[in-house]
């Protein structure tokens, strides 16, 4: 690599390094190959170790043959791959209708005044028994449960009722975290939308709320995330709704091969590492929402 | 009382020839009282500010100047005391407040814009939310308003991409669109660098000469100096000192006013 002798930056002006600047570039060109070297070489050792380990140690055979059947991986995928589509539908439908109550909840308990006392109380005690709850729980009530009453004009079909379990359990999730979200934006700028003449509703709408949602992002997307496996609970509500994890139980109940719980996982990662992936660089793109939030 | 002045293309709504001899009181304040908790921050205050003129608010810090400001604005609940703007009390909870705050700007000491939106969407929030004025219309009117306080250029900008004394000018436009009939300003310099200090008060300045009438509280004695019809002078929940600023500034009957400025001049900041 050719060290510049002199440079002109795209204000005009000229600068030419001088002796001590090149001399501490070239010193930290060699210490970064130096790191690079040790990181790569270690890295292959330690995988290499590992993998030695794993490959001898006594069992192995039988868990290579039970848990990473490749032959019969292949013939469940495409079984499993449909049962996916059933929780990627369900998780959709289901964000779409939680981020909805989500945010009619925590409006409902940043109303402020005497009169909103039972509207406030009804929405906190809400979310403190959903969240409170074991997801499990909630979905054997109400999808074995509700249709076991036999009323007439409810639906008895338990996707619908594990559908409203999720929703249910993660909207009283996703309310705390937009209403932390709302409490979020400093009261200074709820002061300057209400000098303007702006209601307390309309504060709410074209200030608070634009602010605290981009705020919450991240946090939302963690639920998301976290919702997107959850859907496999569903398949604790039997047939005839086959998800991924439903379809892998099926299978490995009759050859007691475990590949296909694996082929469940691994999917399910290929859904949720991008996802989480994702959120991350949402959070960390954060100035353009955190910008100008110091009053 | 004035009906709520719907912002219009042309000429700014505050604009009066008549300079004359002092009109009616814009603005009656009567042994206003206000407590945060047991904390009792305006006792007994009690001031009046005429149609077309500036009255500064000085004093210590938390001698209850942005307090007063707040409660005239209706952001605070009083605790006693009568506020009448226009001959019409708006203590009285029956007023409707959003109506009233449509008539009194506020600009705050730390600019206060909504981060989320540009400039230009600032100054119109109030325009297309409140009087339901359709969004061409409002941003004419706005630019007219940004022209006038030198930002039409920043129109589009973000706030946090603009320095401390654009986004006080945006502020006062956004303050301004609704077309006032009192102007606030809460500490308008205090968060800006010496050098952005000027265009801000030179604006205030421009204000002034237009006939709006205002109430300031700051701590730029030259300004105070230069520019208020009236000084007040704010100590221990109340009005210690009022007069013209020739008088008040330079020759302070009261005690309290007397240390305060000998302080201001120990700083070297009259």
């Amino acid at each position: 690599m050719n060290t510049p002798t002199s440079t002109t930056t795209a204000s005009g002006d000229r600068w030419t390094p001088s002796e001590i600047q090149l001399q501490r570039l070239a010193y930290r060109r060699s210490r970064n190959r130096r790191s690079t070297l040790i990181a790569g070489s270690s890295t292959v050792v330690l995988v290499l170790v590992v993998g030695w380990a794993i490959v001898h140690t006594q069992g192995w055979p039988r868990f290579r043959a039970s848990f990473l059947d490749v032959k019969y991986g292949r013939e469940v995928f495409v079984g499993i791959l449909k049962g996916l589509w059933l929780n990627v539908r369900l998780m959709v439908v289901c964000e779409v209708i939680i981020l909805i109550l989500a945010m009619l909840l925590a409006l409902a308990r940043s109303l402020r005044g005497p009169v909103f006392f039972p509207i406030r109380a009804a929405a906190t005690i809400y979310t403190d028994v959903f969240r409170g709850l074991p997801l499990l729980l909630v979905l054997y009530l109400l999808g074995f449960g509700v249709p076991a009453l036999r009323i007439s004009w409810l639906p008895s079909n338990s996707l619908v009722w594990g559908a409203v379990g999720l929703i249910l359990t993660y909207t009283a999730y996703n309310a705390e975290v937009m209403r932390a979200g709302i409490e979020s934006v400093h009261p200074s700028q709820r002061a300057a939308a209400r000098s303007l003449g702006l209601s307390h509703g309309k504060t709410m709408r074209h200030v608070v709320v634009p602010q605290a949602f981009r705020r919450v992002m991240p946090p939302l997307l963690n639920d998301l995330v976290s919702l997107q496996k959850d859907t496999a609970l569903i398949a604790a509500l039997g047939t005839p709704y086959y998800d991924a994890v439903l379809q892998a139980q099926i299978e490995a109940q009759t050859t007691y091969n475990y590949t296909p719980y694996v082929i469940a996982g691994l999917l399910f990662l290929a859904l949720t590492i991008p996802m989480t992936r994702f959120t991350d660089w949402i959070a960390r793109k954060q100035g353009w929402t955190t910008a100008g939030a110091t009053v | 009382m004035t009906d709520l002045r719907k912002p219009v293309a042309g000429e700014p709504g505050w604009r009066r020839p008549d300079l004359g001899p002092p009109a009616t009181d814009l603005l009656e304040i009567e042994h206003l009282r206000k407590c945060y908790g047991e904390q009792v921050i305006l006792s007994d205050l009690s001031l009046t500010v005429p149609q077309h003129r500036c009255v500064v608010l000085i004093g210590a810090s938390g001698s209850g100047k942005s307090t007063l400001l707040r409660c005239l604005n209706l952001l605070e609940t009083v605790d006693d005391g009568v506020i009448r703007l226009d001959g019409v009390d708006i203590t009285d909870p029956r007023v409707r407040a959003d109506r009233i705050r449509t008539q009194v700007g506020i600009v705050f000491q730390s600019f206060n814009l909504f981060p989320h939106m540009n400039v230009l969407d600032n100054v119109t929030l109030a325009s297309r939310v409140v009087h339901q004025i359709p969004r061409p219309q409002a941003e004419a009117s706005a630019m007219e308003m940004l022209e006038r306080v030198g930002l039409a250029d920043k129109a589009r900008a973000r706030p946090d991409n603009l320095s401390g004394g654009q986004q006080q000018r945006a502020a006062i436009a956004r303050a301004l669109v609704n077309r006032p009939v009192l102007m606030l300003f809460d500490e308008v310099t205090s968060a800006l660098d010496p050098e952005l200090v000027g265009e801000v008060l030179g604006l205030l300045t421009e204000l002034k000469a237009e006939g709006m009438t205002m109430l300031v509280a700051t701590h730029e004695m030259g300004f105070a100096r230069q520019v208020a019809d009236q000084v007040v002078f704010l100590a221990d929940g109340g009005v210690a000192e009022a007069g013209p600023p020739e008088q008040v500034l330079a020759d302070p009957v009261d005690p309290r006013t007397q240390r305060f400025l000998r302080r201001i001049i120990d700083a070297g900041r009259l």
